[in-house]
C-alpha cells in the first residue's frame, strides 16, 4: 500500500471526525502567551473561525488520531466492518497540524478523538502523548479537547485531564439496551465509570490542600457527551431523561444531540434516512429549557405526544399552550421564573424587563426594543398598551404558530 | 462653534477626555462639532481641540457615569457612523443628569447606540475569527514572522489587536487593513497607517486548511443560510477556504444520493480476523 501524504491523512481523518457535533472552545481558565514563551491564548469564550456549508461552526481542528477501529458500532462510519479508507496520524503530525493551523489563526485548538486500536489503554496513551507534547514541548496554550476512550485505565484519564481543557465521552445511544444492540463491544457501565472518574477528579481539583495550595487544574472546561438522534427507536422523552441524569449524576457541561446522518458504506442494519435536523433542533431547545429556564424534564415531556416533542412549535410554546390557565402574565408584576416561561422571551429580554421595571413601568411598545419575540409572546402577556383579551384561550392559537398543513390537491 | 478633532489612533481615550471637558464646561450637545481623523477641517468650525471656555460655575471636577456607559462608549467610538461621537455625547449629556437612562430598555437613543455597540462587537469578533496569517519569515529568523490582510467593516483594528498580541506572543506579525495596520514585533504592539493589500507569499498551510474545511463538511446537512449568517460573503475574498464553498454546495446532493444508493459491502478481511481473535481472547 502506498504511503499516504499528510494531506490524504488529513482528508480521511477529518472526514471520519465530522459526525461529532461538538466544536465548542468555551469555558476553562484564562491564559495567554504575552510572555513570549509560548503560543496561544484562551479567554473562556469560544470563537468560530469558519463555517462549513452545513452551517456548523469550525472552531477546532477536529480529527481522529486514527480511524482504524476494532469495534463494530452500527451507526459509526469507522466501525471495523466498514470499507472506508483508513489512516493513522503520528504524534508529530497531529502536533504539526495543530500548531501550524493555530499560528495562522485558523483554529482555537485541537479536538482529538480516535478509533480504538489494539486496546483502549494503548489508544488513550497515544492521545495523552499528543496532548503532552503540545503543552510541554510546543508550550501550546490554546484549547485542547480530548475524547476519553471507554475502558481506558483511570490513570490515563487523570493524565488526560491535566493537559486538556475538556474531556468528553460519547454515550451515543440513550439506553443501555440500544448500546447493547448497536454497539455490542461498548460497555455502558464503563462509559459511566469514566464520567464518574472525571467528575470526582474535577471536584478534587477545585479544592485547596490544608497548606492552602491550589490543586492541579483538571479539565477546567468540564466534560460533555453526545447522543445520536434517530438511529435507534428512542423517543425524545427517553433522550431528555437520559440527559437530565447525565447533567445531575456527572455534572456534564453539555449534552450534544447529533441527528443520525448518512455515512459512507453504511450497514444494512441502519437504513440511511434524511437526518432529522428539526428533531435535533427541538431537543437542543428543550435542553436549554432544562439548563437555563428552570423547566423540569417532566414538564417538557408531559406535553410531548407519544414521548416526542412537537416538531412544528418549540417546546416552550407547547408547554404554554397546554398551561393557558397560568397566562396571561403581567410583565410588570410577574416574577423572573414566570417571565422566563413566556414564549418569545429569552434570558436577555427578561433581564432587560427586570432592569427597566425597577425604574418605571414597562409598556408594550418597550418590549420590541428589548428584543422580545412579540408574535409569540402576545397571547401570553399583558402590559400597558396591550391586553390579549380572548386570544389566550382561543381554540386556534396553536394553528397561528404551526406551519400550515400541506395543501392536498385533487389528483 | 467649538470643534473637537479626534485622532485615528487612541480615539477612545481622546473622546472620553474631550467629552469630560465639554461636560464640565456645560457645552450642550448641539453646540459642539465632532470630527475624526485627518479630514479637511470644517469650513465653519472654530479652532480645533477641546472647547476652551472656562468651567461653568459650580461644575463638579469629576464626572461620574454608570459603568455601562463607559463600556458602551468604548465600543461605539470605533463605529464607522460619522455621527457616533455626537450621538454618544448627546447621551452622556442626559446620563450625567439621569444615570437611570442607561438601564432603560425602551429609550430610543440608548437602543440606537446599543445597536451600534453590537455592530462593533460583532465586527471585532469577525476580525478575531477571520484574520488569516501567512508566513513571511525566513528559516534563520529568531522569531517566526506572519502577515495578514483584512478588511473590517468598522474601525476595529486598534481595539482588537490586543487579542492577537495575547495569543501570538512568541511570533512577529502584522495585520494590514485599508485604514490602519497593527504591527507586533519583539513583544511590542504598535499602530501605523493602513494601506493597500500587500503582496504576501503563498503559504502551503492554506492547502491543508482547505482540505480540512472540505472534509469536515457534512453534505447531508446542507444549511447554506446558516453558514452565510455566521460567515457573511463580504469576508470570503480574504478567506483561503472560501473558494471551495460553491463546489461543496453543488456536489452535496449527489454525494448523499450516492451514499444512499450504495449497496452494503462485505466486511474487510481484517474485521473477520479481529472479531475471531476477540471472541477467542
Amino acid at each position: 500500500m502506498a504511503r499516504l501524504t499528510l494531506q490524504q491523512k488529513l482528508a480521511i481523518l477529518s472526514d471520519a471526525a465530522k459526525y461529532d457535533a461538538s466544536c465548542a472552545s468555551s469555558g476553562g481558565v484564562r491564559r495567554d502567551s504575552r510572555d513570549g514563551k509560548g503560543l496561544g491564548a484562551h479567554g473562556g469564550i469560544g470563537l468560530c473561525h469558519a463555517y462549513a456549508p452545513d452551517g456548523r461552526c469550525i472552531s477546532l481542528l477536529k480529527i481522529l488520531m486514527t480511524n482504524f477501529c476494532i469495534y463494530d458500532c452500527a451507526y459509526c462510519v469507522n466501525r471495523i466492518s466498514s470499507n472506508v479508507p483508513r489512516a493513522r496520524f503520528s504524534v508529530d503530525e497531529v502536533v504539526l497540524l495543530t500548531v501550524e493551523f493555530y499560528r495562522r489563526n485558523y483554529i482555537e485548538g485541537l479536538f482529538l478523538s480516535s478509533g480504538i486500536i489494539k486496546s483502549p489503554d494503548a489508544t488513550m496513551a497515544d492521545m495523552v502523548r499528543i496532548a503532552r507534547t503540545l503543552r510541554e514541548e510546543e508550550r501550546f496554550r490554546g484549547y485542547i479537547h480530548l475524547k476519553t476512550i471507554p475502558g481506558a485505565a483511570r490513570e490515563l484519564i487523570e493524565q488526560a485531564g491535566l493537559y486538556a481543557d475538556r474531556l468528553s465521552i460519547n454515550v451515543e445511544l440513550p439506553t443501555d439496551d440500544s448500546v447493547r444492540a448497536y454497539a455490542p463491544q461498548k460497555d455502558p457501565e464503563a462509559i459511566r465509570r469514566a464520567m464518574a472518574t472525571v467528575r470526582r477528579r474535577k471536584e478534587a481539583a477545585t479544592g485547596r490542600s490544608h497548606t492552602g495550595r491550589r490543586a492541579q487544574r483538571f479539565a477546567p472546561a468540564g466534560q460533555s457527551t453526545q447522543v445520536i438522534v434517530g438511529a435507534d427507536g428512542a423517543t425524545d422523552a427517553t433522550i431528555l431523561r437520559a440527559s437530565t441524569r447525565l447533567y445531575t449524576a456527572y455534572r456534564l457541561n453539555r449534552v450534544y444531540y447529533s441527528a443520525f446522518s448518512p455515512i459512507p458504506d453504511a450497514t444494512a442494519r441502519l437504513p440511511l434516512v434524511t437526518p432529522p435536523l428539526q428533531r435535533e433542533h427541538r431537543l437542543y431547545q428543550a435542553d436549554w429549557l432544562l439548563r437555563f429556564y428552570g423547566f423540569a424534564v417532566g414538564e417538557i415531556t408531559s406535553v410531548a405526544r407519544d414521548g416526542n416533542l412537537d416538531l412544528d412549535i418549540d417546546p416552550k410554546l407547547a408547554w404554554a399552550l397546554a398551561h393557558r390557565g397560568l397566562f396571561p402574565v403581567d410583565v410588570n408584576t410577574a416574577d423572573r421564573e414566570m417571565l422566563l416561561r413566556v414564549p418569545g422571551f429569552g434570558m436577555t429580554t427578561v433581564q432587560r424587563v427586570l432592569s427597566t421595571r425597577r425604574r418605571r413601568r414597562v409598556r408594550y411598545g418597550d418590549l420590541l426594543k428589548m428584543g422580545a419575540g412579540l408574535k409569540k409572546a402576545r397571547p401570553f402577556i399583558t402590559a400597558p398598551g396591550w391586553t390579549p383579551g380572548r386570544l389566550t384561550d382561543s381554540a386556534d392559537l396553536r394553528a397561528r404558530f404551526a406551519p400550515p398543513p400541506e395543501q392536498l390537491v385533487l389528483l | 462653534m467649538p470643534t473637537v478633532r479626534l485622532p485615528g489612533i487612541g480615539t477612545a481615550k481622546a473622546w472620553r477626555d474631550a467629552a469630560r471637558a465639554c461636560l464640565r464646561r456645560r457645552v450642550a450637545p448641539e453646540d459642539v462639532l465632532w470630527r475624526y481623523g485627518d479630514a479637511a477641517p470644517d469650513l465653519f468650525a472654530g479652532p480645533s481641540g477641546a472647547p476652551g471656555a472656562p468651567d461653568a460655575p459650580g461644575a463638579p471636577t469629576g464626572v461620574t457615569v454608570p459603568a455601562a456607559f463607559v463600556a458602551l462608549a468604548d465600543a461605539v467610538v470605533w463605529h464607522r457612523d460619522p455621527e457616533r461621537f455626537a450621538r454618544l455625547y448627546a447621551l452622556l449629556w442626559r446620563v450625567a443628569d439621569r444615570p437611570a437612562v442607561m438601564g432603560d430598555g425602551g429609550d430610543p437613543a440608548v437602543a440606537r447606540l446599543r445597536a451600534m455597540e453590537k455592530a462593533v462587537r460583532r465586527c471585532q469578533e469577525k476580525m478575531r475569527a477571520f484574520v488569516r496569517f501567512r508566513e513571511i519569515g525566513r528559516p534563520d529568523d529568531a522569531r517566526r514572522r506572519f502577515a495578514a490582510w483584512f478588511e473590517p467593516t468598522h474601525h476595529t483594528v486598534e481595539p482588537t489587536a490586543p487579542f492577537f498580541a495575547r495569543r501570538f506572543g512568541d511570533m512577529d506579525w502584522c495585520i494590514v487593513t485599508p485604514d490602519r495596520s497593527a504591527v507586533f514585533e519583539d513583544g511590542r504592539l504598535r499602530f501605523e497607517a493602513g494601506g493597500a493589500k500587500p503582496p504576501l507569499p503563498e503559504d502551503a498551510a492554506e492547502e491543508l486548511w482547505t482540505t480540512y474545511f472540505r472534509s469536515i463538511f457534512n453534505p447531508a446537512r446542507l444549511k447554506v443560510a446558516a453558514m452565510r449568517s455566521g460567515m457573511p460573503k463580504k469576508y470570503w475574498r480574504n478567506l483561503p477556504e472560501a473558494p471551495s464553498i460553491p463546489d461543496l454546495i453543488a456536489q452535496a446532493e449527489a454525494r448523499v444520493a450516492a451514499m444512499r444508493r450504495a449497496a452494503p459491502t462485505a466486511p474487510p478481511p481484517r474485521a473477520v480476523r479481529i472479531a475471531g481473535s476477540r471472541k477467542s481472547g
